[in-house]
């Protein structure tokens, strides 16, 4: 269909004067694009910008006054998180049961994601098709049933238990994502290892897992941050051993109201560890977004 | 690619199987089981075949849920879709600028979706938000937890701040795929910046806007924890959509009969337009040629 696109291009004789002084037009336009992007941009850190403004004022500063920045800058709302068990064990807790849940959700997706890419097998289409609705599933549908299945099995706040749960759209998703990437690489290769005598675990870790090394990257980031940023599931497994952040933060609404300051600062510390691992993936995002298919 | 038939691979597959059965086929089972039977508590449990479906289908409670979802999810598409691809036109080909665009973009969507919801509330706040107060500086009367409308707005502007990148990279991505070759050749028809895009642009981006669309599609189509956090579906019910009514019924007011028909219902759905997303994904992989 590509070919076909080409020759219907339209012939556009009015831009064939002012096609010739391109210096002034060639100029503008990347400001153009630029403005547009300034704008967006600031669209996107307006939101983030006030939360951590937010973070840095007393309670007294915020309830009392409007201002665009801290007047008195103070750390004590960072400072309260940082030394309360309550509050930085939730960040340890939400940490623990995203690392199993990246970690198992790759270990179990790399063997299968290989099957999908290289084999065909009785069932393959139907298999793969019931793993991607379980990408879709509303978390909400399996809440009630994941706590009574938990429960019943003595998991029930437990970090394993939200690691497990969240398998549910982290191994398809993975599955997805590296089933694309292992699609790039020939398939010769392989024949090539065995013929050399490699059996199929040693080339598997030797020779094909250093191949897709940037897939595997693409994959584990997307498990770490679907992970991450689910809430319904991780607060309904989870009371008091294995609470995440997430939950913690409903901490602040108090007798006395919101205790907005922490809120805020505890809002900021959630966006730290997105956007340190986010700079490592940048130029993958898009793709493990289009599920390896870009 | 030709793929050798080689029935062994089910053996490769095995732990996803079993892992997945796990944690998707059982629960499933429970709804299934929970939404044919009635209780009076204490465990004790009655068969009440198809009542539950029949109650849900009357309801006005499941249908409002359903048309303030469609509705929901028709308009960020419409906003969000048209942006992006607007975003990725204007994009830094390469450079410096263009990792950092990526890097900011992709921000918002690496927010736990609580504080998504968080942010919101303190950037909407008349008291306290840039937002509300600049609003309410300009003479509007804004207050999203009072007024149907506000609340709405500030749902909607919530979402197309938190996923309009999404939409933006895929298109973006899409863009990149497009070989230089193609540009030159439009410029020696003299073609116009709508004709390169008509005819180069869209075409080759079809393939990921698809997915963008349809994945933004699902995904607000079973959004739950912004809205809640924000407005808690209110006020009165305006901002409930499937998921939070669904919440509300089978943690809050543990129905479970009801619930879990409803729960049936919403999987459909969700399947019937999965099953959409898998044929048109399917059918780009084979275009394309992998």
């Amino acid at each position: 269909m590509t070919d076909s696109a080409i020759p219907e291009v339209v012939i556009n004789t009015h831009e064939m004067a002012i096609e010739k002084p391109r210096t002034t037009p060639k100029r503008f336009r990347p400001s153009g694009g630029a403005v547009v992007m300034g704008l967006y941009l600031l669209f996107l850190m307006l939101p983030i910008y006030w939360l951590i403004n937010m973070s840095l004022k007393t309670n007294s500063e915020i309830l009392g006054a409007f201002s665009l920045w801290p007047r008195n800058l103070t750390f004590e709302n960072y400072a309260l998180i940082l030394t309360d068990p309550s509050w930085y064990m939730g960040y340890v807790n939400s940490l623990i049961y995203v690392l199993m849940n990246t970690a198992i959700s790759l270990a179990v997706a790399l063997p299968a994601a290989y099957a999908f890419s290289r084999y065909s097998f009785m069932g393959d289409k139907h298999l793969f098709f019931w793993l991607l609705t379980n990408r879709m599933a509303p978390p909400a549908v399996f809440a009630l049933p994941f706590f009574q299945l938990y429960s019943s099995i003595g998991l029930f706040d437990t970090h394993i238990a939200v690691a497990l749960a969240h398998c549910l759209f982290n191994v398809p998703l993975a599955v997805w994502i590296l089933e694309g990437f292992m699609r790039g690489v020939p398939k010769e290769i392989d024949e090539t290892a065995y013929i050399d005598g490699y059996s199929f675990p040693t080339f598997f870790i030797k020779i094909f897992t250093p191949l897709i090394a940037s897939g595997i990257g693409v994959a584990a980031f997307f498990c770490f941050m679907f992970s991450w940023v689910e809430l319904l599931l991780s607060r309904t497994l989870t009371s008091v051993n294995a609470k995440p952040i997430a939950a913690t933060m409903t901490r602040t609404v108090g007798a006395a109201g919101v205790d907005w300051g922490v809120l805020a600062a505890a809002g900021v510390l959630t966006i730290v560890p997105g956007a340190l691992v986010i700079y490592f993936v940048r130029n993958y995002i898009a793709k493990g977004f289009a599920l390896g298919r870009v | 690619m030709n793929k050798t038939v080689n029935q062994k691979a089910w053996f490769l597959v095995l732990p996803v199987l079993i892992l997945v059965a796990f944690s998707a086929v059982i629960p499933l089972m429970t709804v299934v089981n929970y939404s044919v039977q009635d209780t009076f508590g204490n465990n004790q449990f009655f068969w009440a075949g198809l009542t539950w479906f029949e109650d849900m289908l009357h309801s006005d409670r499941m249908w409002n849920a359903l048309g303030r979802q469609l509705m929901f999810s028709a308009i960020i598409l419409a906003i969000e879709v048209p942006l992006g691809i607007f975003v990725a036109l204007n994009m830094p080909k390469k450079g410096f600028w263009s990792s950092f665009c990526l890097v900011v973009m992709s921000l918002p969507l690496l927010i736990p979706w609580n504080v998504v919801g968080t942010i919101w509330q303190i950037f909407g706040r008349v008291d306290i938000g840039l937002l509300g107060y600049t609003m309410d500086a300009l003479g509007f009367d804004y207050n999203y937890t009072q007024d149907t409308f506000d609340a709405w707005v500030t749902v909607i502007a919530m979402d197309v701040w938190h996923w309009t990148s999404l939409v933006a990279l895929l298109a973006y991505a899409g863009l990149r795929s497009i070989p230089d070759a193609y540009y030159q050749a439009a410029k020696i028809d003299q073609a116009s910046r709508w004709a390169v895009f008509r005819y180069i642009e869209l075409p080759k981006m079809a393939g990921v806007l698809m997915i963008a669309i349809l994945l933004r599609f699902m995904d607000s189509f079973m959004i739950y924890t912004e809205p809640f956090v924000l407005t808690g579906g209110g006020p009165g019910n305006a901002t409930t959509f499937l998921s939070i009514d669904l919440v509300k019924m089978a943690l809050g007011q543990f129905d479970l009969g009801p619930a879990a028909a409803f729960s049936l219902m919403y999987f459909l759905v969700i399947m019937v337009i999965s099953w959409v997303f898998y044929t048109v994904m399917t059918t780009l992989d084979k275009r394309d040629g992998k």
